[in-house]
């Protein structure tokens, strides 16, 4: 009996220990990065646009790119997403279409980056003559992020009960009113949850996007809305390049004399972001679902 | 498979309106057949009771009469289920327009995440009932139905999800009877309960035997000593015995089922 006890105390030690250094792990990264970073982020930095060879520059337009970028591949990869995850958990039977497409989709996520990236490199920048735009990099970036989602649309949507589909069709809905009135708002928590910690994962992205939405970043006019000219925020043909992908860029061939600096700053700001992603999210979930349940 | 005794009551339908019959019901799990053609009549305004122990196929023939065994793949309906001349195990029926005339409630309770207002509401506004002063007339007059008006008249918004288990189960019930069906179908309403919510069911059941016809599945023989007028009897897959619940319970015409009301097995 003593024996037992001390093991057991033992190993919870053990777990509290092993807890403990992965927040540590977190913690150490962030600190590091924040506080080497942070002394260089002011309106400025944010909001002009980066030199190519005199020190001073900004992140203005590589901030824009990213955001613009993270929304189109939303955009385009969340109906695909959803009718996916739909169709695996609600419809299909478990058979064989439906084991080919969960194949494929674990093949999908398997890929590293960087081969995803080449691969959209070769079809949309080439082959479709899209060239390296933010439409390139959007369609590369759904490749690399739809899997994620479908798996996170799907679990989401496995975790409602039974009961509550047995409720709906026993009410005499149909099946396709039982999935879109009864599982998805139930399932909506999880689901933005997921979606955005996709959006996370996205937004830091860049070897995907090195080849597909390009290195550079022509200037833009922020007062231009047309997205048929060049200069236009909107334009999806222009090459984008992104937060993620400028500090690559900076530290592997920058010439700009504070390198450093920029590379800082903007890796401070990038995990700012991704860090407001993944607190949005939670505070997002338990928010809607609280809403919708009238639960307090 | 041996072939057990069995004593099927057959009601003459001259002198008892019968709401749904059914012919030579068999229900396959893959290859495994799970229900033996099963023949019986529920007769209309009258509580039927479906006994017999775990796994003898009640529950099986239960959710084959609203077509809920639809949703498994691997399930299998053979024979006739009889419901206004129709065969509603037929393939040209509307199953969901059926089952807006044969409703249905579960062993656990199952409300929807919504408030206790939209719980009944949510289906009749699908199904095309738009008139808020209507949607509030049924939405007391079931939950009065139900036994549960008084609980929760002030609560209306609030969350299904708060309420007790008993109360979650009665408004589910008033959420199927919103939907004014002909046919109540109930797998185990009362399982799940305590014996003060169970007790609230049974009276609930009785209230609505005036307006509905209703079919349960319960493991508990008082329950159906008490409630039903008709019971049938169930034994791995096979329907041993059918009669009024009186006579099942004081004088079975089956070996098997005295042994099964006298507590010798199951």
């Amino acid at each position: 009996m003593k024996k037992a006890k001390t093991i057991d105390k033992i190993a919870t030690g053990v777990i509290y220990v092993m807890a403990t250094v992965i927040v540590l792990i977190l913690a150490s990264l962030l600190l590091y990065i924040l506080g080497r970073g942070l002394q260089y982020v002011n309106w400025h930095f944010l909001t002009s646009k980066a030199e190519s060879f005199s020190a001073g520059g900004g992140i203005g337009i590589q901030l824009f790119n990213s955001f613009f970028l993270l929304i189109l591949s939303m955009i385009i990869s969340i109906p695909i997403a959803l009718g996916t995850a739909i169709y695996l958990s609600e419809y299909s039977s478990n058979g064989r279409i439906a084991s080919l497409i969960r194949t494929s989709i674990e093949i999908l996520s398997s890929l590293p980056s960087i081969v995803v990236g080449l691969f959209g490199f070769l079809i949309f920048v080439i082959n479709f003559h899209i060239g390296f735009s933010i439409l390139s990099g959007a369609l590369t970036l759904t490749v690399f992020n739809l899997p994620l989602l479908i798996r996170s649309i799907e679990d989401a949507l496995r975790s409602i009960p039974n009961s509550q589909r047995e409720a709906g069709l026993a009410l005499g809905l149909s099946k396709y009113e039982t999935v879109i009135r009864v599982i998805i708002p139930d399932a909506l928590p999880a689901i933005i949850t997921g979606l955005i910690l996709g959006a996370g994962r996205v937004f830091g992205e860049a070897a995907a996007l090195i080849y597909t939405a390009g290195q550079s970043a022509p200037p833009v006019d922020f007062t231009n809305f047309n997205p048929m000219s060049i200069t236009s925020p909107l334009n999806l043909m222009r090459p984008a390049e992104t937060l993620a992908v400028h500090i690559w860029k900076v530290n592997s061939e920058g010439l700009i004399p504070d390198a450093v600096a920029v590379s800082a700053g903007a890796s401070a700001v990038l995990i700012l972001a991704v860090l407001l992603f993944n607190l949005a999210s939670r505070y997002l979930g338990n928010f809607i679902y609280t809403k919708m349940t009238g639960n307090k | 498979m041996a072939q057990e005794e069995t004593f099927i009551r057959r009601l003459d339908e001259k002198e008892h309106e019968m709401a749904m019959t059914t012919e030579n019901l068999k229900v396959f799990y893959g290859e495994k057949e799970a229900l033996h053609s099963a023949s019986l009549q529920f007769e209309r305004y009258q509580i039927t009771s479906l006994i017999g122990a775990s796994g003898s196929g009640k529950s099986t023939f239960l959710r084959s009469l609203n077509r809920m065994n639809d949703t498994i793949s691997t399930a299998r309906v053979e024979g006739k289920i009889l419901y206004r001349d129709l065969d509603i195990n037929s393939n040209e029926i509307d199953v969901y327009e059926m089952r807006k005339h044969i409703g249905m409630v579960f062993q656990r309770p199952n409300p929807f995440s919504k408030s206790i207002y939209e719980n009944i509401t949510f289906a009749l506004e699908r199904h095309g009932v738009h008139d808020k002063k209507k949607l509030d007339e049924i939405v007391e007059t079931t939950l009065k139905q139900a036994s549960l008006w008084d609980q929760v008249k002030d609560d209306l918004n609030k969350s299904a999800l708060a309420l007790s288990g008993g109360q979650q189960q009665r408004l589910c019930i008033a959420r199927a009877i919103a939907m004014k069906p002909d046919i109540l179908l109930m797998d185990e309403p009362a399982s799940a309960l305590d014996p003060i919510s169970t007790q609230n069911i049974e009276e609930t059941m009785m209230n609505l035997k005036d307006n509905y016809t209703i079919i349960i599945v319960t493991h508990n023989m008082q329950q159906a000593a008490r409630i039903s007028d008709y019971t049938a009897f169930f034994h791995l897959g096979q329907v041993i015995e059918f009669n009024e619940t009186r006579k099942i319970f004081t004088k079975p015409r089956v070996k098997l089922t005295d042994d099964y009301v006298s507590g010798h097995f199951g």
